[in-house]
Parts: structure tokens; C-alpha cells; sequence
């Protein structure tokens, strides 16, 4: 007989099934319940509502919804316009990483000094990021018109301003600099936290040493801050591969199709074609570079990143 | 004690059964029906409004309401409610999409319940008029709308510039395009702009026809299966267009926002219905309607059209139907001719006309808008059109450029588009 199952009348003692193990486990689940039930509903379902959607040709109009196996999977291989729609995606994100990445970086140095009126700098360049993002595009297609406000500016000081929307490479450019200066004052304020974060008696240290500033920016700072551009770049990037509404309101893709990066394309077959079927293909394209890009950058944080908690 | 607690429980449970279930007779009853429309003007919707009201009249359990949905992402938003089993139950089409929703079995039949309303005469809305709208001689969509393409000028800005304004032209028989494009190159150059085709923003390409069939030119065969952009007449059609931008400098560039109901240009290719849009008090001009110019195929008229269907998945087919024939009848059609022409024989007269279209005069009704019915070809559409749009848009951007080469654009436009023919 079990000594242990008797209590000290004799008499059979039933096990709590509520053990503190248990309870624990519990409270550990009800703590991450909302998070869990969000990315279950709106992230793994929904994926995998799309990788079925992707094996099927959905005719909306018709309310046909066939089995078609991998065949989406293989006009996605043959389709002549995905090479033109990948490579605009590769340029856009590219132009949108470096830039916005160097440009958020010099603006954090520049704002992090002791001056006067500093907090007001620093709230005008971080105020576009709290505009609605489809009023600031609108507005920038008023202002990148050919005959709109950039052109009327440049033509005071004697220079012909190309029509910024309709050329490809200009119109590239357009694109990737409206969102450039829509968002950098996010990733400034987070180079700028990175950069108070840096203690000073490095730099003191340095220049007892007589080390130039800008050996003192690239062996101190850049290494400091590295955590913070590994997040950044990683925000940054996944962001780019998301855009949608600047393409959607300044130019609709075109000129050609130089401006169609994979989103637009995504919305273009399904929305605007009818094909869900081959968008939700489409989809699964993007999560696959979304999620090769992410772990890849990972990876480079082994070599890349220093002093990381 | 027990027993009348319980049987007072059983009372007030068997009164909320009942209850709900007279709430649930009662709610199947009522019927709301919802119509998707690419107008948000006031005045249309007072108008459909009244029809609405007059068919609740007659059917106490009906309600009508009206969906407006912003006209550049109409079809987007029509077929992403149907995705989402969110299908309105009656719908505006247009002329462009209109193969693709006749021929998907998305829509109700109509011939024969149209047949079976007392007063609905069918025969009398013309032919031509829903040649679009049928598959297999069955009507699927009712044409509330054909509305003519004519060109809207601003008297003052021509007589600014010293140039012949195109009722001068009508009258000496010279209205032709080469005549309109120097009356609107004309105004070009003296600060205003020359000729806009409305909505057209170097996008939708296929208002462009109202120019381009002057030539006779059309993007595909009557039949559908061939692609003719690079034919001789479109090439020249489009060489005049290109000219008349990048040359003459009588259209505005790409890029370029111009309104001309601000009264900031010569004249406007659009629909008579946009007439709504003319400025009134200090910022009025005086303005003229005239038909569209003749080109080397002589005189053409050129119709936009659009058409409402009834959604066969709905719950409420059959009321939606009933719906749809008293908005078209003969009665409703008469006041919806004040915004959209009626394709209706007994309609077509300056005295119908003229009671709805008060800013008209009747040589105005007479010449574009009953000539332009009766003889009108509608805008080009075919199956699976919004990817063929989008296609030929980003071919057509190179001709956009002032150094292109017209057929070799028109080219590679039919190159990109016969496998989708």
C-alpha cells in the first residue's frame, strides 16, 4: 500500500489535480493568451488560409473554387512579368534600406548634441512619421506633378525639372525618396536612443589617445550601436517589401512597369484581375523572401553585431 | 409552491420564445435591398432615392439603399464584397467589365421576368443598346445608361485666344480634328490649356477612343480574337494624339491636373451627364456642347454605357429583379434621363429629353445626345478586361515619351495582349 496516497486518518487522499505545477502552467498561458489568440487569428490561419487558397483557382464573379493542385505554383514560374516585378522590388528596397539607413544615422548624429531648441529639431523631423501615410503620398503627387510644386521651385532658379512620375528611373527614385522622408524619423529616433546609449568615457578615453573623430565614429559608435542597425535594417527592409499605397497613389505601377514591386503585383492579380488563386501564390512568394531575408540577416548579426544582451 | 414558480418560468421562457420567434417572422419579412453605385452626387441619389421610395410604396416590406463606391476602384470593391460573401444584391457595371460579369453566371437572368411585368415593354429599349448585356439572348443587366461622348468648350477662353470656336466651325462645315486641335493648340498658347479627355490621365487609354474611331481605328476586332492596335488607322490616330501633345502642345502632358469645369481649358471629351459639373455664378463661363469633330472616316459618335444586374447568390433575387424592372420601366427611365440617357425608342425625342435636360438646348439634344444614341459605337471592353487594361497602360506608357516611336509601341502593345485575346 501506498503510504504517500493515505493522509493521517488512513483514508484514501485524492490527489489536487490543481498542483502548483499546474497553476503555474496556467498563468503562464493566460499571460501570453492575448498574444496568442492575435497571432493565431490574424497571422498562422489566415497563412495557412492562403497556402490553401493558393492550390486552387478561386473565379470570384463565377464563385467557382477548383482544386488545381501546383498549377498556380507553375504559371508563377513561368509568368514574364514576375523577373521585371522582382527586380523593381530589389530596387526599391535596396534604394529604401541604404537610404533611409544613412540618412536616419547622419540625422541622429546631427541631432545628438546639447544645443538649444534641440527637442524642437528633433519633433520636426520625426513629425512625418505620425502623418496619415495615403494624405502624405497624395500630397507628394501634387508636388512631383509635372507641372506641380518641385518643378515650379526648380524653374525659379533656371532648371527644367523632368516630370518626376513618368520617367522609370526618376519615377524609382520618387517613390523610394517619399517614403524615405516619410518614415527616417523613426529610425532616427532609434539611432538616437542607440547613440545616448554609447557611455562617454569611451570617447574620453579616445581622445587621450588623440584617436581622430571619425576613427572614433567607426571603432566606438558603429560597434555600440550595432544591435540597434541590425534592427533597424531588419524593420526597414521588411517594411519596404510591404509597400503599397505610395506605388498605389503616385503611380500606379508605371511608367511600364518599373514602379510594380511584389505587393502592388500581389493586389493587381487578385484584386484587379480576379485571379485569387494566383495572388494568394503570390503571398506565399513574399513570406518565403520575407522569411529568407530576416533569418539571413540574423545570421550576419553573429559577425556584424557587438556587445549584444 | 414548486409547482407555480415553475409554471410561471415556463410562462416567461415560452413568452421570450414567442417573442423571438415573432421577431424572427417579422425580420424575414422585411427586405433590405443594397444597390452598389460609382456616384456619390447628391442629385443622383436624390433621384434614386425617389424611385426607391415609390417602389416601397408598393412593397411596405422593401427598403432600397444606395452604395456609393469610388468610381476608380468600382470593380475592385464590387468583386472583393462578393469574395468576402458580401455581394450587394443589385449592382451598376460598366461597359468595360460588363463580358466579364454577363459570362461568369454571377448575374440573374432578366428576359423573362422583365416579360412578365405588367407594362414592361422590353422591345422598346433598342437593340443595339444591350447587345453588350446578353449571352446567349438572355438579358443580364439592364443598360441604365448610354451616354454619349461629346466635347464640352469654353466660348470665352476660344474667343481669348482669336481662334474659331467649333460652333463657328459646325456652321462653316469644318468641324473637323485637325480644325478642333488648332482651336485647342490655340488657347494652349495663350495660358490656358487646349483639349482634356476627361479620366483618361494617360491611364484609362480606352476613353481615347473617342478620338482614335475618327479614324475608324479600334484596339481589337469586332469579334474579339484579334488584336488590330498596330493597323494602319490606329497608328495614325495615335500619331495625331502624339503630335497634338508633344508638338502642338493642345493637350496637357502627363502628369498634368487640369480641370476644365474650373474653367482652366479650351474644351473636354466627357459625357453629357457631367454637364452637372458646369460652374454656375462668378465662376460660370459661357460654355457650348458640341459633337465630337469628323476624322478621315467621317462623322462617329461614341456611347459609354453602363448597365445594372441583379446577383443571382443573393437571398432576395427575385425582389431584386422586381426591383430592377420598376426602376427601368418607362416611367423611372423618363427621370433617370435627366442624368443618364435612356436607350429607349419613345425616350429618344427633344421634347423627353428636354424636360430633364433643362441646360441643353434642342439642337444639342438632337445632335450629340439622340444622333449619338442612335448611332453610337460603345466604348471597347472584353473578357478579362482590367488585366488587358493594365497590360496595354504600361505599353502605352512609352508612347507617353516625346521622342516614341507610334508603331513600335502599338507593336509591342499587341505582341504583350494576343495571348489574352
Amino acid at each position: 500500500m501506498n503510504v504517500a496516497a493515505r493522509s493521517t486518518t488512513g483514508k484514501p487522499h485524492k490527489r489536487a489535480f490543481w498542483t502548483m505545477e499546474r497553476r503555474d502552467t496556467l498563468a503562464g498561458y493566460l499571460f501570453i493568451a492575448p498574444q496568442l489568440i492575435g497571432v493565431v487569428t490574424f497571422v498562422l490561419i489566415p497563412l495557412g488560409l492562403v497556402f490553401w487558397y493558393s492550390l486552387h483557382e478561386w473565379n470570384v464573379l463565377a464563385q467557382t473554387f477548383r482544386f488545381q493542385g501546383l498549377a498556380n505554383y507553375e504559371a508563377l514560374l513561368n509568368d514574364p512579368g514576375l523577373p521585371q516585378v522582382l527586380g523593381a522590388t530589389a530596387v526599391f528596397s535596396l534604394g529604401l534600406v541604404v537610404f533611409n539607413m544613412a540618412l536616419a544615422l547622419l540625422l541622429a548624429v546631427l541631432l545628438d548634441q546639447k544645443l538649444k531648441g534641440i527637442a524642437v529639431y528633433r519633433t520636426l523631423f520625426f513629425s512625418p512619421v505620425v502623418v496619415s501615410l495615403v494624405a502624405w503620398t497624395i500630397v507628394w503627387s501634387f508636388l512631383l506633378q509635372n507641372n506641380g510644386g518641385i518643378n515650379a521651385l526648380l524653374a525659379l532658379v533656371g532648371i527644367e525639372g523632368p516630370n518626376w512620375l513618368r520617367g522609370s528611373a526618376t519615377a524609382m527614385t520618387s517613390v523610394v525618396v517619399v517614403q524615405v522622408f516619410k518614415n527616417v524619423g523613426l529610425n532616427m529616433i532609434l539611432f538616437l536612443a542607440a547613440l545616448q546609449g554609447v557611455p562617454r568615457e569611451l570617447y574620453e578615453a579616445a581622445r587621450v589617445d588623440g584617436t581622430p573623430a571619425w576613427m572614433q565614429f567607426t571603432r566606438i559608435t558603429m560597434p555600440m550601436i550595432s544591435p540597434t542597425i541590425l534592427l533597424t535594417s531588419i524593420i526597414t527592409i521588411v517594411g519596404s517589401l510591404q509597400v503599397f499605397a505610395q506605388i498605389a497613389v503616385l503611380t500606379q505601377g508605371g511608367p511600364g512597369m518599373s514602379t510594380t514591386v511584389l505587393v502592388y503585383y500581389l493586389y493587381q492579380q487578385a484584386f484587379q484581375f480576379h485571379k485569387f488563386g494566383y495572388g494568394a501564390t503570390l503571398s506565399i512568394l513574399l513570406f518565403l523572401i520575407v522569411a529568407v531575408l530576416t533569418f539571413a540577416q540574423w545570421q550576419m548579426r553573429r559577425r556584424l553585431v557587438f556587445y549584444e544582451n | 409552491m414548486k409547482t407555480i414558480t415553475r409554471l410561471k418560468t415556463a410562462t416567461a421562457i415560452v413568452g421570450f420564445a414567442l417573442h423571438f420567434a415573432a421577431g424572427t417572422a417579422f425580420a424575414q419579412e422585411q427586405v433590405e435591398l443594397r444597390m452598389t453605385i460609382w456616384s456619390a452626387n447628391e442629385a443622383h441619389l436624390a433621384m434614386f432615392n425617389e424611385i426607391a421610395d415609390s417602389f416601397t410604396a408598393t412593397h411596405p416590406n422593401v427598403s432600397v439603399t444606395f452604395d456609393s463606391l469610388p468610381f476608380e476602384s468600382y470593380t475592385t470593391t464590387l468583386t472583393t464584397q462578393i469574395a468576402g460573401g458580401n455581394a450587394p444584391d443589385l449592382a451598376w457595371i460598366l461597359e468595360t467589365t460588363a463580358a466579364d460579369f454577363v459570362n461568369s453566371g454571377a448575374l440573374a437572368p432578366l428576359s423573362d421576368a422583365f416579360a412578365n411585368t405588367e407594362g414592361y415593354d422590353l422591345s422598346d429599349v433598342t437593340e443595339q443598346a444591350t447587345a453588350l448585356w446578353r449571352a446567349d439572348d438572355e438579358l443580364y443587366a439592364y443598360p441604365f445608361s448610354t451616354s454619349p461622348f461629346a466635347m464640352f468648350v469654353n466660348n470665352d477662353l476660344v474667343a481669348k485666344a482669336g481662334a474659331r470656336t467649333p460652333a463657328e466651325l459646325i456652321e462653316a462645315g469644318e468641324w473637323t480634328w485637325q480644325n478642333a486641335i488648332e482651336t485647342a493648340a490655340a488657347v494652349a498658347g495663350n495660358g490656358a490649356d487646349g483639349l482634356i479627355v476627361r479620366d483618361f490621365n494617360y491611364q484609362i487609354w480606352q476613353n481615347l477612343a473617342s478620338i482614335w474611331r475618327a479614324w475608324g481605328a479600334s484596339p481589337w476586332s469586332d469579334d474579339g480574337d484579334s488584336c488590330t492596335f498596330a493597323e494602319p488607322e490606329m497608328v495614325e490616330a495615335m500619331t495625331f494624339i502624339h503630335d497634338a501633345i508633344f508638338e502642338k502642345g493642345a493637350m496637357p502632358e502627363p502628369g498634368e491636373s487640369v480641370d476644365f469645369f474650373a474653367g482652366n481649358a479650351a474644351m473636354t471629351i466627357t459625357q453629357i451627364s457631367r454637364a452637372s459639373l458646369l460652374p454656375t455664378g462668378e465662376a460660370a463661363f459661357d460654355w457650348d456642347l458640341v459633337p465630337l469633330p469628323s476624322g478621315p472616316a467621317g462623322a462617329y459618335s461614341v456611347v459609354g454605357q453602363a448597365g445594372i444586374g441583379a446577383f443571382a447568390m443573393g437571398d432576395n433575387v427575385d425582389i431584386a429583379v422586381g426591383f430592377l424592372a420598376h426602376m427601368s420601366n418607362a416611367e423611372n427611365s423618363a427621370k433617370l434621363a435627366r442624368f443618364f440617357p435612356p436607350a429607349r425608342a419613345s425616350l429618344l425625342n427633344t421634347d423627353t429629353l428636354g424636360k430633364t435636360n433643362p441646360l441643353l438646348s434642342p439642337e444639342q439634344l438632337e445632335s450629340v445626345v439622340i444622333n449619338g444614341i442612335a448611332n453610337g459605337k460603345v466604348l471597347p471592353g472584353h473578357e478579362g478586361f482590367a488585366e488587358i487594361q493594365q497590360v496595354v497602360r504600361a505599353e502605352l506608357d512609352a508612347l507617353w515619351q516625346a521622342d516614341a516611336d507610334v508603331e513600335a509601341v502599338l507593336t509591342s502593345v499587341c505582341d504583350r495582349i494576343v495571348p489574352m485575346l
